[in-house]
């Protein structure tokens, strides 16, 4: 099985942004991902969405190995971040990850934030460095705290600047696990924008959430999981507007509010 | 608790009302602080009448001895207890730093190394530390402490100091949010490198109010180089008062040697629990 994945690296150019195969996750007994199989191509904006614990987050913390996978394959750009040779932090540096608590680093400023893995990981020069940061936090709403500490800010500005510290690294693909779910509600709009704005211009995007409406308006396929697999994978408007299977359409009758169900 | 339940149950069935305090509570406590107030009076009144005050004074505070004391008191003796603080605390603080990450590193023989250095010197008198240091050139025939007696200072403080540091230093790398590493490693940090820029100096910055205390048990600590036997330009406080007050055969030079320990440690200890407040209040 890995033999002819290695020649296939070799061989064709990458038709996928990222394609995981036949992914199992255990901690110690528990197995959480049971066989994961499907692939996200570029410019594609793949929602993931399921019930508490069904292993979204394990699924995205995989994708840029976070979290070891216990068997299978992750293949980012034609290149198999789980085989053993593959340097993981050359790797990593394609995947831009959004958090759910946005883990901005408190010691340093917003343009520190966004700068200093410029720096230290792709070697650009400081002023390249400070230009791309503010681009960035330009494009997401917060030039104007560049010289502010992450505590002084908003949780939706300081999201968005997680946002921009992940796009200076030029990633192919980028990953949000519940962005908006630590937000007060009044402030998830904002990130939601920057978000839209990031699919239009055509990053592709794996994002897990609650956020049906945005899932529904925004993604190109949405993946619903329960229990460690994939039970559905297709169109936005199919998965959401008329799931096939049973477990798909008690969970979104659970999830999507009464008052949201009218559109 | 036994006895004292066994002691009420009986009035509980007897059917007596649970006992009326005599007394009201504020009562009581009106007459408490009566006689503590009558106690200490007793006893300040007992030691004014029963001390020789001047002899006493001509002890530990006379003037004459005192100005001898001066400026060696500062110009030496402090700046030596400097030097040895100073010098013990930076090495201390580099030693504890590597003594944490090997306390928390995935290699197993290192942690083994890390447990096994915390838990031994930890568990050692400072005294005891010194009198090794003093005795090892009797052990390592030829060896000698590079730094001369400074160096033996900042030896055995280093040795006391480390321990404890590594202890502090690996709660405050574990205090660092988790999340912290993960986004340094997907914004594709080395492992090394995430350490480096932003787990450590969160750590530092979490780790300075209990090293600010670390510092000055330091420099209390410093008072042992008197058993290393230093000589005249290498004292510190604790020897140099020791040696003043032999000379004179008075007590006064420890007091002085006091007053100046307590000049650098009161402000220290309040600026370390100033700085535990203001972190307080900013986490
Ligand atoms: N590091 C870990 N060690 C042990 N168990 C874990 C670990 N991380 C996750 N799990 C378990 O794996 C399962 C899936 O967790 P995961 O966080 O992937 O779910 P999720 O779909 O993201 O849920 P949520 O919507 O609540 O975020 C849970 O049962 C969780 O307790
Ligand atoms: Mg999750």
């Amino acid at each position: 099985m890995a033999t002819p994945a290695k020649e296939a690296k070799a061989v064709t150019p990458a038709a996928h942004a990222v394609e995981i195969r036949n992914l199992h996750k255990h901690f110690g007994k528990l197995e959480v991902l049971k066989g994961i199989d499907f692939a996200v191509d570029p410019g594609q904006v793949v929602c993931v969405i399921g019930p508490s614990g069904s292993g979204k987050s394990t699924l995205l913390r995989c994708v840029n190995l976070l979290e070891q996978p216990t068997s299978g394959r992750v293949v980012l750009e034609g290149v198999e971040l789980t085989d053993p040779d593959v340097d993981i932090d050359a790797a990593r540096r394609r995947v831009g990850m959004v958090f759910q608590q946005f883990n901005l680093f408190p010691h340093m400023t917003v343009l520190q934030n966004v700068v200093i893995a410029q720096r230290r990981v792709l070697g650009r020069s400081a002023a390249e460095a400070r230009r791309i940061a503010r681009e960035n936090l330009e494009k997401v709403g917060v030039a104007a705290k560049a010289d502010a500490y992450p505590a002084q800010l908003s949780g939706g500005q300081q999201q968005r600047v997680a946002i921009a510290r992940a796009l200076a690294m030029n990633p192919a693909l980028m990953l949000f696990d519940e962005p908006t779910s630590a937000l007060d509600p009044e402030l998830v709009g904002d990130v939601l924008t920057v978000m839209r704005k990031l699919a239009e211009e055509g990053m592709t995007m794996l994002v897990v959430t609650h956020e049906m409406a945005f899932a529904r308006d925004v993604a190109d396929r949405v993946v619903f999981m329960d229990g460690g697999v994939i039970v559905e994978d297709g169109p936005a408007a199919q998965v959401i507007g008329a799931p096939r299977h049973e477990r798909t359409k008690s969970f979104l009758r659970r999830v999507l509010d009464p008052t949201h169900t009218d559109v | 608790m036994t006895e004292k339940s066994t002691a009420t149950e009986p009035s509980g069935p007897a059917g007596t009302p649970p006992g009326r305090a005599r007394l009201s509570p504020r009562k009581k406590q009106q007459i408490s602080r009566a006689v503590q107030y009558v106690v200490l009076v007793a006893v300040v009144v007992f030691l004014v009448l029963r001390i020789d005050w001047g002899g006493l004074a001509q002890n530990f505070a006379k003037p004459e001895v005192a100005a001898e004391t001066w400026p060696e008191v500062f110009t030496v003796a402090l700046k030596n207890t400097i030097i040895y603080s100073v010098g013990g605390f930076v090495f201390a603080f580099l030693f504890g730093l590597i003594f944490a990450l090997m306390r928390l590193s995935s290699v197993l023989p290192y942690r083994w190394i890390a447990i096994a250095y915390i838990e031994i010197f930890r568990g050692l008198p400072a005294l005891l530390i010194f009198l090794f240091i003093l005795f090892l050139p009797l052990a390592l025939r030829g060896f000698e402490v590079p730094g001369g007696t400074y160096g033996q200072g900042i030896l055995g403080l280093t040795i006391v100091g480390s321990a404890y540091m590594a202890e502090t230093l690996r709660a405050g790398l574990q205090a660092v949010p988790k999340g912290q590493m993960e986004a340094a490693r997907s914004l594709g940090m080395s492992h090394s490198r995430a350490m480096i820029s932003i787990v450590i100096p969160q750590a530092v910055r979490i780790v300075i109010p209990p090293t600010t205390n670390q510092f000055v048990s330091l420099l209390k600590d410093s008072s042992l180089v008197l058993f290393l036997g230093v000589t005249s330009e290498y004292v510190e406080l604790t020897k140099f008062g020791n040696d003043l007050a032999s000379t004179f055969s008075n007590a006064t030079p420890i007091l002085v040697v006091g007053v100046t320990y307590l000049l650098v440690t009161i402000p220290l200890g309040y600026l370390a629990s100033r700085l535990e407040k203001r972190q307080g209040r900013g986490r």
